[in-house]
Order: C-alpha cells, then sequence, then structure tokens
C-alpha cells in the first residue's frame, strides 16, 4: 500500500541566484522507463514556467536527445589521465604492475606493457614507480555536448567506444549544472557511474517496475541510496491493477511512491515512436503534472530539511 | 612442447572454454608425452583486466602457445609480449584441440580474433 495522500502542494520556484534543485531519476536496471519519465517531467517542469537543464548521465547509452531533440551548440572533449612510460628511467622493477588492479600496466617478462582502454585513471601507479620513469599523458574519453530544445537547456556525455571509465565524464556533464531545476539521468544500476551521478543531488526519484525481477534490483538501489543517505522515492512505471510486489515493498519500507503510470499499449508505443507521452497520451500530462508539484514539495523540503539553513540563511 | 588449453575441466577430455580471460580452468599439456597439469584460471573472477592477468599467468607458467576458441587483443599483446604464440579453433574437448593443434588445424593468430571484453558477455 502506498501513501498517495496529497498533502498540499507547494511548488518550488527557485529565484534567480540561488542554487539549483537537482533532482536525480535512477534505477536498479535498464529498461524501467526512467528516461521517459525524466524527460517528460523535464517538459512539465518548463512548461511550468521553472529553468530546466537536463543533464544526461548516462554517458554509456545517453537516450535523453531521442525525446529532447535538441538543437546542440557546443562540444567540448573530456580527457583523463594515463600512464606515459619512459623505458629509460624504467628498471622493470613490477611495483606498477602489482599495484593496478585492473592491469592496465602489467609487467611481463622485461616488459612494461600499458592498455589504455583498461586504465581508470587513478594515477596510484605513477605514484608507486619508485625512480619516476611514468608520468601522465591525457588520453580522450568521452565528450560533452550542450544544446537546447523544447525549452530545456541539454546536457549530455558520451563515453567513447571502448573507455572504460565513465565517472569523470559524468562529473564534466555535470560541471555544466546551472541555477533553477537540474535533472539528471543517471546511468541503469548500482556502479560507480551511478554514485558519481547522485552525489550531491538534493533528492532521487527511483523507478522501477512491479516485476520480480524489477524489486530485486529496487532493493539493491535502495541499500545504495540509504548508504549514500540520498532523500528519495519510488516511481512505478507500467503499473498493473494487482502488481502489489513493489508496493508492499515500499510500504514495510516507508518508501514513498511518488507516482504510477500506468501500463497501457498507447504509452509503449509512443515512446518507440520517440514522442513525449504527456502529448500523445490522454492522461498522462496530469500525471506528469501532479509528480512535478509533488517532487517540487518532498525535493524542497528534502534540501530544506539536510542544508536549507546554509542556502536560506547565507548572507 | 607446452601448451595451455582453455577448459571448463581439468584433464583431457574435459570440454574445452572458448573464453580465455574467463575460462574456468586451464590444462597445460606437454605435446610429447600428453601429460597434463591443470590449474584455475587466477583471474576468473577479475572484474576487469581478466585477459591480461591469465595472460600473465600463462607467461609465469611457461607456455609456449595458448589453444582457445577467441583472443581479446589486450590478452593477446601482453602474451605476444611474453612470446607465447596464440591458436584459435573450436573443438569439444581439451584433447581434441591438442589433435587439432599437432595436425595443423588451429588457426594462428597475429593479431585479436574478437574485440576487448568478449568473455564479460552474458556472464556479467
Ligand atoms: S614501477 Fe616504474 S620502474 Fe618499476 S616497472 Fe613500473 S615503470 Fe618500471
Ligand atoms: S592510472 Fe591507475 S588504473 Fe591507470 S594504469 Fe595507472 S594504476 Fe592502473
Amino acid at each position: 500500500m502506498s501513501s498517495h495522500t496529497h498533502k498540499e502542494a507547494v511548488p518550488y520556484n527557485a529565484p534567480a541566484g540561488r542554487p539549483a534543485l537537482r533532482i536525480a531519476f535512477a534505477s536498479g536496471k535498464g529498461g524501467t522507463g526512467k528516461t521517459t519519465v525524466a524527460t517528460n517531467l523535464a517538459l512539465v517542469a518548463a512548461a511550468a514556467g521553472e529553468e530546466v537543464t537536463y543533464l544526461d548521465c548516462d554517458v554509456e547509452v545517453p537516450d535523453g536527445h531521442l525525446f529532447i531533440k535538441p538543437e546542440m551548440m557546443s562540444r567540448r572533449e573530456v580527457t583523463a589521465g594515463i600512464p606515459r612510460l619512459d623505458m629509460a628511467l624504467c628498471d622493470v622493477c613490477g611495483k606498477c604492475g602489482e599495484f593496478c588492479r585492473y592491469s592496465a600496466i602489467t609487467v611481463i617478462g622485461k616488459k612494461v606493457l600499458t592498455f589504455p582502454g583498461l586504465c581508470h585513471h587513478c594515477g596510484g601507479c605513477m605514484l608507486v614507480c619508485p625512480v619516476g620513469a611514468i608520468s601522465e599523458k591525457a588520453q580522450p574519453i568521452g565528450s560533452v555536448e550542450e544544446g537546447a530544445g523544447r525549452g530545456v537547456r541539454f546536457v549530455q556525455g558520451l563515453l567513447k567506444v571502448g573507455a572504460l571509465a565513465a565517472p569523470p565524464v559524468i562529473s564534466a556533464v555535470k560541471e555544466a549544472a546551472a541555477d533553477g531545476l537540474v535533472i539528471l539521468d543517471a546511468p541503469p544500476g548500482t556502479s560507480c557511474p551511478v554514485i558519481e551521478t547522485l552525489r550531491d543531488s538534493d533528492f532521487v526519484v527511483l523507478v522501477t517496475e512491479p516485476t520480480p525481477f524489477g524489486l530485486n534490483d529496487l532493493a539493491i538501489a535502495v541499500e545504495m541510496l540509504r548508504m549514500m543517505s540520498l532523500p528519495f522515492c519510488v516511481l512505478v512505471n507500467r503499473a498493473r491493477p494487482g502488481a502489489t510486489q513493489v508496493a508492499d515493498y515500499c510500504a514495510d519500507k516507508s518508501i514513498d511512491i511518488i507516482a504510477e503510470i500506468p501500463d497501457d499499449r498507447r504509452i509503449a508505443e509512443s515512446y518507440s515512436r520517440g514522442e513525449m507521452i504527456i502529448e500523445t497520451v490522454n492522461g498522462v500530462r496530469v500525471i506528469f503534472e501532479g509528480l512535478f508539484e509533488r517532487l517540487c514539495d518532498v525535493a524542497g523540503a528534502a534540501r530544506r530539511g539536510t542544508r536549507g539553513r546554509h542556502i536560506e540563511g547565507a548572507p | 612442447m607446452k601448451v595451455v588449453v582453455t577448459s571448463t575441466g581439468p584433464d583431457l577430455d574435459s570440454r574445452m572454454d572458448s573464453r580465455l580471460g574467463r575460462a574456468e580452468k586451464y590444462v597445460f599439456v606437454d605435446t610429447n608425452t600428453l601429460e597434463t597439469i591443470a590449474s584455475d584460471n587466477p583471474a576468473g573472477f577479475a572484474s576487469a583486466g581478466a585477459g591480461v592477468q591469465s595472460a600473465k599467468f600463462i607467461v609465469e607458467q611457461g607456455a609456449e602457445a595458448v589453444l582457445t576458441g577467441n583472443c581479446g587483443p589486450n590478452a593477446f599483446s601482453a602474451l605476444a609480449a611474453g612470446g607465447v604464440e596464440v591458436y584459435v579453433g573450436s573443438c569439444l574437448t581439451v584433447r581434441d584441440m591438442v589433435e587439432a593443434f599437432l595436425g595443423g588445424k588451429l588457426r594462428r593468430v597475429s593479431g585479436a580474433s574478437v574485440e576487448s571484453h568478449f568473455g564479460m558477455r552474458g556472464n556479467s
């Protein structure tokens, strides 16, 4: 049973100069409709007069652009450090290879090999080399593109094919955050890139499906968020009457279900055509308007509770 | 000659494993005597770089050739650095692989046969 009692919604209006309200959309697994929810919410918020920045942090497969259809105006490359060896200095002591847990630098026989594609850019090998034979070289690992579409400022990160380390690209995307409402589309799962995305957000919406698999991944994501001490709620996508596992779980764990989007063939079809479901399927816009109001309420309150004094009372 | 076959089990009659970095076991075979020594893959559960780690292990065990199904570019470079040749083919058992190798029926790889991270598929 979910608590659907609507408290008096107090829309969050960001006065000019006020730091952004950052709301992240995450899910324990892929394919839950996280991007659909995030993009439709972005449009509803923009229509309500909010200054919206959409940050697509799902840098391995960013797909928010398929819906917002932004016109890109700028692009910059993101680089990260990989080791560069000076074999004239190296005495093949093997310390770098012992240190690197990704085998991105490996000593085989009398050779030191580097595998830039495996490197996670921690810089450790450079520190452990006793003779200073390793220096840092900038390797392009991705890019950040910025543009606008449908009244929404749109920023997306793109990890280069074959690059492993998404976090530096995600953090470059997040640097583009501005005032107003910032919507972050997180990668699915609970790995480092997800944590990098969610870190320092004010509120997280976990999008899930009412299936046993959905519930299993939701529970893992909930653990992660509790460990990160982030305020969050759950949104059930493709909700079906009778499928109450997620609702029961949330009731048991005192987690608020902020909205349910019904399982509707028209939504799935419209989505697969890259359309905004608030515009194409009757009754969906009002769900998102309600979601937006409640989110402003709970996310704004969560922020005022955690860091509010800081923001409100700052001289 | 000492070769190593990627395997799902410990002896000549075990089914071969077509993956290199994520193979379950390595069966080292003396091609003259058909004596075997089996070993677990020390990198089987590594989150990344399994191919390189297993290649390093194979080099250190003194194998001269690897008989496997697929070899990614990183593992291949690491094996090449250690002077280990790579042969690929798909046979049922470890014994079949060794026989195919001796009969010249396996393909010698001169570059990677699949892209990186092949063995993670369906495994992750
Ligand atoms: S730690 Fe430095 S000296 Fe030792 S093997 Fe690595 S690069 Fe060479
Ligand atoms: S920077 Fe870190 S991950 Fe990259 S090779 Fe060096 S130790 Fe390994």
